[in-house]
C-alpha cells in the first residue's frame, strides 16, 4: 500500500530557487511551520544550481544558511493538488502536504524555438547546456557556440567556458542597436552593470555578434554545423554543441491547477497577482519568474514580500514594495529590448518537427486554431514534456495559445496517484477527455 | 433545393454522428453535420479506443459483431491508428476459469473466434501478468484504434462527397421540420440526434445518463504489454448497477503506452479526477500487473458514457415524432458499435431491411 504521510504547514513554499529560499527564510521570522520544497536534490533553483565545480555566490550560501527553522524538502515534485493540500512524490513515495497558505516560487523554463536542425543531438538550450554542465556533463574541450536572445546567453557561455569549453561565438538575435541602449540604461542599476561588466570580462575574446540567429543545423547523425545570418550575411559554423535559448517562460502550471487567474499579456502567460504578491485563490502567493520575468533580484525581493506576507506579516512586506518596483522596472526594460524578431517565427519549415515527443511537424498543424483540436487529431503536446515546449514554441510563432494544466503536472509514478487522500484533484473545470 | 435544406441533419459529430453522417454520404444524401466542439471532443475523445464484442447481451453482440466487421475496412487506414492486439481475458481463480466455456460458446454461436488459454500458456503471451492466474480467453481478431481522429475522418469523408459541417454551432431546438442553431439559423430536413450524453437536453423523453469513467495513460514501455487485458469478471462492473465500480482493463497503445482503465461511477457529474477512484482503479490493475506501480503515467482524464436503462443504445425513430431519429446511448461500447449503428439507421431511415434485427435497440421500447 502507498499510504502517504500527511504533513502540515503554515506556510508551504514550492521552488527552493532565490524566490522560494527567501520566502520560507521570512515567513519562518514569524514563527510559521515552514516548509520548503522542491524536485531537485539541491537547492538553488536555476541561477544558484549547484556546481560542481565552482563554489555557491556569497548570496546563495547565506540563503542556503537561513534555512534552520525551515523543513527543506529535496527532491519532492507536486505532481498533483487539491483544495489546501499537495500531492508530492519523492523517492520514497508519495506525500500528501497540506498548509495553511502557499507560496509558489516555481520559476521559469527556456524558450526552444523550432528551426531546421533543432532537434538534432547536439542541440541543447543555452541555460539546459549551462545546467548540465554544472552537474559535470563532460564537456572540456568541445567547440560550442551559444544563441539565441537575452542576458542568459552570457551566463551560460561564462559557465560553460570556466568548465573548459571553447566558445566559439555568442550570437543575440536583437539588434546591436536595441543591445547597446539597454547597456546604456544599465547605468540606473550599478549592481547588474557590475555583474554584466564582469560576466564581459570572464568572456574576453568570445565574439558577440548582435542582430545575428542561427537559421539551421546540420549535421548527421548529430550536430557538426550551424548557419548563421547576421547584418552582413550567412555564415556557417563548424562546431560540436549549439546552446540556443530565446528567454524565458514562466512556469504556471501549478498555478494553473490551483486556479489561479493568468495575465495573458504576451504569448507566455504568467501568474497575476496584487501588489503583496496574493495571487486571485485565497491563500496562494506567488513570486519570481512565475510573475513574469524579472530575474535573480526581481525573485529574491519578491520572495521575501510573498513570504511575509503569506506569514500575515503585511507591514514587512509592504516595507520592501519600492524595492519591487525598481527590479521590475528593470525587467521591463529586458522584455523591451530582447523582444524576438518576427523574422524568428518564420524559420521552422513544413517539415520541421514542432512537437519532439509525438514526431508532429509544423505542417501537420496547419488549420488549427487551438490546443485541444490540434492534439486530439495531431497528438502534438501528449508525450512526456506534456507540451512545455511545443506549446510554448506554437503560442511564440503565433499558432495558439497552451491548454490548460492537467494532473498529473510532471509524468509520475502510477504508485503515486494511487493515494486516496484528497477529494478531488484540481481543476475542478477540467474538460473530461484525454486532453 | 433551398439553402439550409437537407436529407439529413446530424446533430452531434462524436464517432457514431460521424459515422452516420460518413454513411448518408456516401448513399448520396446531402447531409448536414452540427458539432459546436472539436470533431469528437466529446465521450468519442475520452475512450480507450478497444473494438471488443461483449456476450452477455445477445442484442449488444450482434451490433458488436455486425460493426466489427465494417471496422475491419479501416484496418489499413493510417488515420485509424488500428492495431491488431487482440483481446485477453484473465481469469484470476477456478470460479472467473468456469465461466470461460459458456463465454466461448456464445462467442461461437455469434461468430467470434476464441480460445481457452491455460496458465501456463497466460504467461508466455504476458509475461508480466501476477503470478498464480488461473487462465483465460484469448480473441485475437480484436484490435484498438484511435477514435477521435477516426471521427475527424469520417467527417472529412462526408465532406468530401457534399457534407455540410456547422462547426462551433450547437442545436438550440428541435423545430418543426428541422433545428434551430445557436446564432438563429434554421435548418430543415429529416434530423439525427447523435448527441451522445446531451441526448436530454433535446430529447427528455428518453432516460440516458451519465456514467463517469477515468483512465490514466503512461509513458512508452514497448513490449511490455502485448494484449489488450481485462478481467473476466469485467462485464459484472460494466454492466451491473452498482454505484461505482472499477475492474482491470489495460491496453498496449501503438506507441508503447499503456492505457490503464476502467471505473464507472453514477452520480458523478463532474469532470475533476478524483483520486478514490483513480486509487480503485489502480490498486486493482496492480493486483493484476504488479510491474504497472513502477511506471510513469503522463495523464489522467474522465470521460462519460452515455447510458440508457438497458444497457442498449438508441437506434431508430423517436416515437411521436415526425422525422426525428437516434443514434445515442451506446455506454461504453460506442466506438465499437458505431459503424453498425450507422448503417442499422440508415437502412431503417431509407425504409431498407437492416441486416441484424433493429427491435432491440428501439427508441419505442421505452415507452412500451
Ligand atoms: C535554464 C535556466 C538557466 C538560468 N541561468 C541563469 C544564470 O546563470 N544567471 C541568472 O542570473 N539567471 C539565470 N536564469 C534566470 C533565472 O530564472 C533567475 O535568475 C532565477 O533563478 C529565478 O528565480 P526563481 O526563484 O523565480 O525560480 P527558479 O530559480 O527557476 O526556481 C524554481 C524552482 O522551483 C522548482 N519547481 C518548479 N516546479 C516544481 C514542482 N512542481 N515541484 C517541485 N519543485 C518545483 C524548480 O525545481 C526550481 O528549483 C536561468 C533560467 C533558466 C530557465
Ligand atoms: C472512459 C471511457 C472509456 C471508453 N472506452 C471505450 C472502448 O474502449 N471501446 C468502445 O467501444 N467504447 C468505449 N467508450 C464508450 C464510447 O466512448 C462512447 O460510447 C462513444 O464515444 C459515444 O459516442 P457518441 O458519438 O454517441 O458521443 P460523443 O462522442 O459524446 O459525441 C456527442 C457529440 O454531440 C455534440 N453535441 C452535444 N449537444 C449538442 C447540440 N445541442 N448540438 C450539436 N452537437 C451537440 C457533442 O459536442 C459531442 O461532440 C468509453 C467511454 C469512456 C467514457
Amino acid at each position: 500500500m502507498t499510504e502517504p504521510m500527511t504533513e502540515h504547514y503554515d506556510v508551504l513554499v514550492v521552488g527552493a530557487g532565490p524566490a522560494g529560499l527567501a520566502a520560507a527564510q521570512a515567513a519562518a521570522m514569524h514563527g510559521a511551520r515552514v516548509g520548503l520544497l522542491d524536485a531537485q536534490a539541491q537547492a538553488g533553483g536555476q541561477v544558484w544550481r549547484h556546481d560542481v565545480r565552482r563554489a555557491a555566490p556569497r548570496a546563495a550560501r547565506r540563503a542556503f544558511a537561513s534555512l534552520e527553522n525551515v523543513d527543506v524538502l529535496a527532491r519532492h515534485s507536486v505532481v498533483a493538488a487539491a483544495s489546501h493540500s499537495l500531492l508530492v512524490e519523492t523517492p520514497d513515495g508519495a506525500r500528501q502536504l497540506r498548509y495553511g497558505s502557499l507560496v509558489l516560487a516555481t520559476g521559469a523554463r527556456e524558450l526552444l524555438l523550432p528551426f531546421p536542425g533543432w532537434t538534432l543531438p547536439g542541440v541543447t538550450g543555452a541555460g539546459g547546456l549551462q545546467a548540465l554542465t554544472k552537474q559535470g556533463w563532460p564537456i572540456a574541450d568541445k567547440r560550442v557556440v551559444v544563441a539565441g536572445s537575452g542576458p542568459l546567453l552570457l551566463a551560460a557561455a561564462a559557465t560553460l567556458r570556466a568548465h573548459g569549453t571553447h566558445v566559439l561565438g555568442i550570437y543575440e538575435q536583437a539588434p546591436a542597436s536595441a543591445v547597446h541602449a539597454f547597456a546604456w540604461r544599465l547605468r540606473h542599476w550599478p549592481a547588474r552593470a557590475v555583474q554584466a561588466v564582469g560576466l564581459r570580462a570572464r568572456l574576453a575574446g568570445v565574439p558577440y555578434r548582435c542582430g545575428t540567429f542561427v537559421r539551421a543545423a546540420h549535421g548527421e547523425p548529430a550536430l557538426s554545423s550551424i548557419e548563421v545570418e547576421g547584418p552582413h550575411g550567412v555564415r556557417r559554423i563548424e562546431c560540436d554543441q549549439l546552446a540556443i535559448g530565446y528567454g524565458l517562460v514562466p512556469n504556471v502550471e501549478l498555478a494553473g491547477l490551483l486556479g489561479c487567474e493568468l495575465e495573458h499579456a504576451g504569448a507566455h502567460p504568467h501568474v497575476r497577482v496584487d501588489s503583496l504578491l496574493r495571487t486571485s485563490v485565497p491563500g496562494v502567493h506567488a513570486a519570481g519568474e512565475l510573475c513574469g520575468i524579472g530575474g535573480l533580484a526581481a525573485a529574491r525581493i519578491e520572495g521575501s514580500i510573498a513570504g511575509h506576507a503569506a506569514a500575515g506579516a503585511y507591514g514587512n512586506a509592504a516595507a520592501l514594495l519600492p524595492q519591487r518596483t525598481r527590479e521590475r522596472r528593470f525587467a521591463a526594460l529586458l522584455s523591451q529590448h530582447f523582444a524576438l524578431a518576427p523574422r524568428l517565427h518564420a524559420l521552422a519549415t513544413p517539415q520541421t518537427l514542432i512537437c519532439r515527443c509525438e514526431d508532429v511537424t509544423l505542417a501537420a498543424l496547419d488549420g488549427f486554431s487551438n490546443a485541444r483540436d490540434a492534439r486530439l487529431a495531431t497528438r502534438c503536446g501528449m508525450g512526456a514534456c506534456q507540451g512545455r515546449i511545443c506549446g510554448s514554441a506554437l503560442a511564440e510563432l503565433g499558432r495558439f495559445p497552451r491548454s490548460g494544466s492537467r494532473p498529473p503536472l510532471f509524468p509520475a509514478r502510477l504508485a503515486t496517484l494511487a493515494v486516496a487522500e484528497a477529494e478531488s484533484f484540481l481543476p475542478n473545470d477540467y474538460r473530461g477527455n484525454r486532453t | 433545393m433551398n439553402a439550409g435544406s437537407y436529407d439529413l441533419i446530424v446533430v452531434g459529430a462524436g464517432i457514431v454522428g460521424a459515422s452516420c453522417a460518413d454513411a448518408a454520404a456516401a448513399e448520396g444524401l446531402r447531409v448536414a453535420i452540427v458539432e459546436p466542439g472539436p470533431i469528437g471532443g466529446g465521450a468519442t475523445a475520452a475512450a480507450m479506443g478497444h473494438l471488443v464484442a461483449m456476450d452477455d447481451d445477445p442484442a449488444e453482440l450482434a451490433l458488436a459483431r455486425y460493426s466489427l466487421r465494417q471496422w475491419e475496412g479501416f484496418a489499413d487506414l493510417p488515420e485509424a491508428e488500428f492495431s491488431r492486439c487482440g483481446t485477453l481475458w484473465v481469469a484470476r481463480g477456478e470460479t472467473e476459469g468456469a465461466a470461460i466455456a459458456t463465454r466461448m460458446a456464445r462467442l461461437a454461436a455469434g461468430g467470434v473466434e476464441a480460445h481457452a488459454i491455460d496458465a501456463q500458456n497466460l504467461y508466455e503471451l504476458e509475461p508480466a501478468l501476477a503470478p498464480g492466474m488461473y487462465g483465460g480467453m484469448l480473441v485475437p481478431h480484436e484490435a484498438v484504434v484511435y477514435p477521435p481522429r477516426v471521427a475527424r475522418y469520417l467527417v472529412q469523408r462526408a465532406q468530401t462527397r457534399h457534407a455540410r459541417l456547422y462547426a462551433g454551432r450547437s442545436v438550440q431546438r428541435l423545430t418543426h421540420g428541422g433545428v434551430m442553431l445557436d446564432d438563429g439559423t434554421p435548418l430543415h430536413g429529416p434530423t439525427l440526434l447523435a448527441t451522445g450524453c446531451a441526448l436530454p437536453e433535446l430529447l427528455p423523453q428518453l432516460p440516458l445518463r451519465p456514467r463517469r469513467g477515468h483512465l490514466v495513460i503512461t509513458d512508452r514501455y514497448p513490449g511490455l504489454l502485448r494484449h489488450q487485458l481485462l478481467e473476466l469478471g469485467y462485464a459484472d462492473s460494466a454492466h451491473g448497477d452498482a454505484d461505482s465500480s472499477v475492474a482491470f482493463n489495460v491496453q498496449p497503445r501503438p506507441t508503447g503506452q499503456i492505457l490503464i482503465g476502467s471505473s464507472r461511477e453514477f452520480g458523478a457529474t463532474d469532470t475533476a479526477v478524483s483520486p478514490a477512484m483513480v486509487q480503485r482503479m489502480l490498486e486493482r490493475a496492480f493486483s493484476f500487473m504488479p510491474v504497472l506501480r513502477g511506471l510513469q503515467a503522463l495523464r489522467i482524464w474522465t470521460g462519460f458514457r452515455p447510458t440508457t436503462p438497458d444497457g442498449l443504445p438508441y437506434l431508430g425513430a423517436v416515437p411521436g415524432r415526425t422525422d426525428v431519429w437516434v443514434a445515442a446511448g451506446h455506454e461504453g461500447l460506442g466506438v465499437t458499435t458505431a459503424l453498425g449503428s450507422a448503417q442499422l439507421l440508415l437502412d431503417l431511415l431509407l425504409g431498407r431491411t437492416p441486416a441484424i434485427d433493429p427491435a432491440p435497440y428501439a427508441p419505442a421500447r421505452m415507452s412500451a
